[in-house]
């Protein structure tokens, strides 16, 4: 049942689904055997006839919803990040974003989540892969709320695009009023005088939020940016940002080598180069733990984010 | 039948002359799927030329997208566009790409050539037509080799478990792939039996009679409960003496003289 207190990144992906089936019949439904822990469970039990369940097989599942989304369709696609995109990167290539046709990949526990079950099961790996596909849409929602409205607005975008969904519950950041649009950051935290921006995406959002509000406490103020949109990014925000500041923490729950904080440095380096210190995985494999303690070990708390903070303005400040 | 006799020997030239030119692509294959895509072109599948969007029109996923000179030669021939572009076949700026796509050519259903995704995507369409009330049938040609691929027998399973009546997979049975006979490098047989044992509708019919595989399509449309494969028995290199039944010409170039002893026998 849905914690109304506190509902989870997951629980909005499920519930907008079943809004977004209401509304457009050409929506349809594929799982990979992981109905209920992907939440499409809902979906299924309402529309019986546009739900399909493919059995463990990633490759069919995103395929089989290619051949439907050629033919008018516009389909979900869920399974565990590890697995698609992970396992189905090619399929995913050649017959979504080649195709060029509008299949929603959405990857659940993507991250660290998994935890217990080990670096098997961590996908730390799937916004690189996806956001290099030509074509394709790239979106990390960071709570319930704006978990709804990606899955709303995704529906309705006629392209390829993946959704990441992290497992744990995530702080609440967004109301169903916040703004929310694809490709556009939201500036979640503003100063008359900030000093360093930190650009986050996913849970990391809130983690960010929460080192801002201790860094203000010691006079250190900052610009806090929710980039739920990895692809196609907010240049226009992340550059005036980075002149606003001079100086960027990038946070994800993800490898740091091609993820969101990549993609930020790529636009900065051609346009405003400024120091960056990136918050993620360190180009290691996870292993078995609760999330809060994988996270601590990776050095992705709050408390890491202060330190890069503080190790960014440094090298702003000796510059 | 004359009609499509000779139509599939002016396919047959046109893939040798389209390779030549081209210095790329994949003979062997193309010239064992000849008469399949000349009787889907000419015989089976409701298409419009002129139309290549057309709703209701018979969708075609050619999971063997490397035997696309010979699709190419066929979609020409049908009307799709002018048989003199087969000359840009693979070279830069042509909408006939090394392998085919779907949104650089009108008439190419989905891009293909990493095996073993087409009769899924099929499986797609199939399903999609069926929920929209829709009449067209599913055509999926694959290769023999391409059943070494696990996406392969995941659509397999699939077809069967929603009993996709509407769709019809036609496997190219030519007996090679790059390193060899399929049979050395990855036994398939017995391969009827595989389908059967699945809940498909098997036929098992000689490759290289048109009229056979009309007939046998027509004998998939009279089957609702279940998808048909037929298993069309080929030989790689069809109508060239020396590519016959010879791995090596899998994707290997022909050179001037080879061409033009191969365009003598045809």
């Amino acid at each position: 049942m849905i914690n109304k207190k506190f509902r989870s990144i997951r629980d909005g992906f499920g519930e907008a689904l079943v809004e977004v089936g209401e509304k457009n019949k050409d929506v349809v439904v594929l799982t990979a055997d992981l109905k209920e822990s992907t939440r499409v469970n809902l979906f299924a039990e309402k529309f019986p006839e546009r739900f399909i369940e493919v059995g463990v097989a990633e490759q069919a599942l995103v395929t089989i919803a290619s051949g439907m989304a050629a033919e008018g369709k516009i389909p979900f696609t869920t399974s565990y990040a590890v697995f698609s995109p992970g396992r189905t990167l090619d399929q995913i290539r050649t017959t979504i974003a080649l195709n060029n046709v509008p299949v929603k990949i959405v990857g659940a526990h993507a991250g660290l989540g998994a935890g217990p079950y080990g670096s098997t099961h961590q996908a730390l790996e799937d916004i690189t892969i996806m956001r290099t596909l030509p074509n394709m849409v790239v979106v990390v929602p960071c709570d319930f709320e704006e978990a709804k409205k990606a899955t709303k607005e995704i529906a309705k975008n006629k392209k390829p695009t993946y959704l990441r969904l992290a497992r744990q519950e995530s702080g609440r950041v967004t109301t169903p009023n916040s703004p929310f649009k694809v490709g556009r950051a939201e500036i979640l935290r503003q100063s008359k005088n900030p000093q360093v921006a930190i650009v986050a995406c996913g849970v990391m959002v809130y983690e960010a939020l929460v080192a801002a509000k201790e860094l203000a406490k010691i006079e250190i103020e900052t610009e806090v940016i929710n980039c739920h949109t990895i692809k196609p990014m907010d240049e226009r925000t992340i550059i005036r940002s980075a002149k606003t500041t001079g100086a960027v923490v990038t946070c994800e729950e993800h490898q740091i080598d091609g993820g969101m904080g990549s993609a930020v440095a790529e636009i900065l380096s051609r346009n405003f180069p400024v120091p960056i210190e990136f918050i993620g995985v360190p180009n290691v494999f996870g292993e078995s733990g609760k999330p809060e303690e994988l996270f601590k070990k990776f050095k992705m708390t709050s408390k890491d984010i202060i330190k890069a903070v503080k190790r960014v303005l440094l090298r702003k400040n000796s510059v | 039948m004359e009609d499509l006799k000779k139509i599939a020997k002016e396919v047959r030239r046109d893939i040798v002359k389209t390779l030549l030119e081209a210095g790329s692509g994949h003979p062997a294959g193309s010239l064992s799927m000849t008469d399949i895509l000349v009787a889907l072109y000419f015989g089976i599948m409701h298409h419009d030329p002129k139309n290549p969007n057309w709703k209701d029109r018979d969708r075609l996923v050619v999971s063997n997208g490397h035997t696309c000179p010979a699709l190419y030669s066929v979609l020409a021939r049908s009307g799709y566009f002018p048989i003199q572009k087969l000359k840009t076949y693979a070279k830069l700026g042509s909408p006939l790409q090394g392998h085919p796509e779907r949104e650089k050519l009108l008439g190419i259903e989905t891009t293909s050539g990493p095996l073993g995704c087409g009769l899924a995507q099929a499986c797609g369409m199939a399903w999609a037509a069926r929920l929209d009330n829709s009449h067209f049938r599913v055509f999926c040609t694959v290769s023999d080799a391409e059943h070494d691929e696990g996406n392969h027998w995941e659509g397999v399973l699939f077809a069967a478990k929603y009993k996709l009546s509407n769709l019809t997979l036609i496997v190219d049975r030519n007996n090679i792939q790059i390193e060899g006979h399929t049979e050395d490098t990855m036994p398939l047989e017995p391969l009827k039996e595989k389908y059967i044992a699945f809940n498909w509708n098997v036929l098992d019919i000689d490759g290289h009679n048109i009229a056979a595989i009309i007939n046998a399509v027509n004998e998939a449309r009279k089957v609702d409960d279940r998808p048909t494969v037929i298993i069309v028995h080929t030989i790689a290199g069809k109508g060239v003496s020396f590519m016959e039944d010879k791995s090596e010409w899998h994707a290997k170039v022909l050179n001037k003289e080879e061409a033009k002893l191969a365009l003598s026998e045809l």
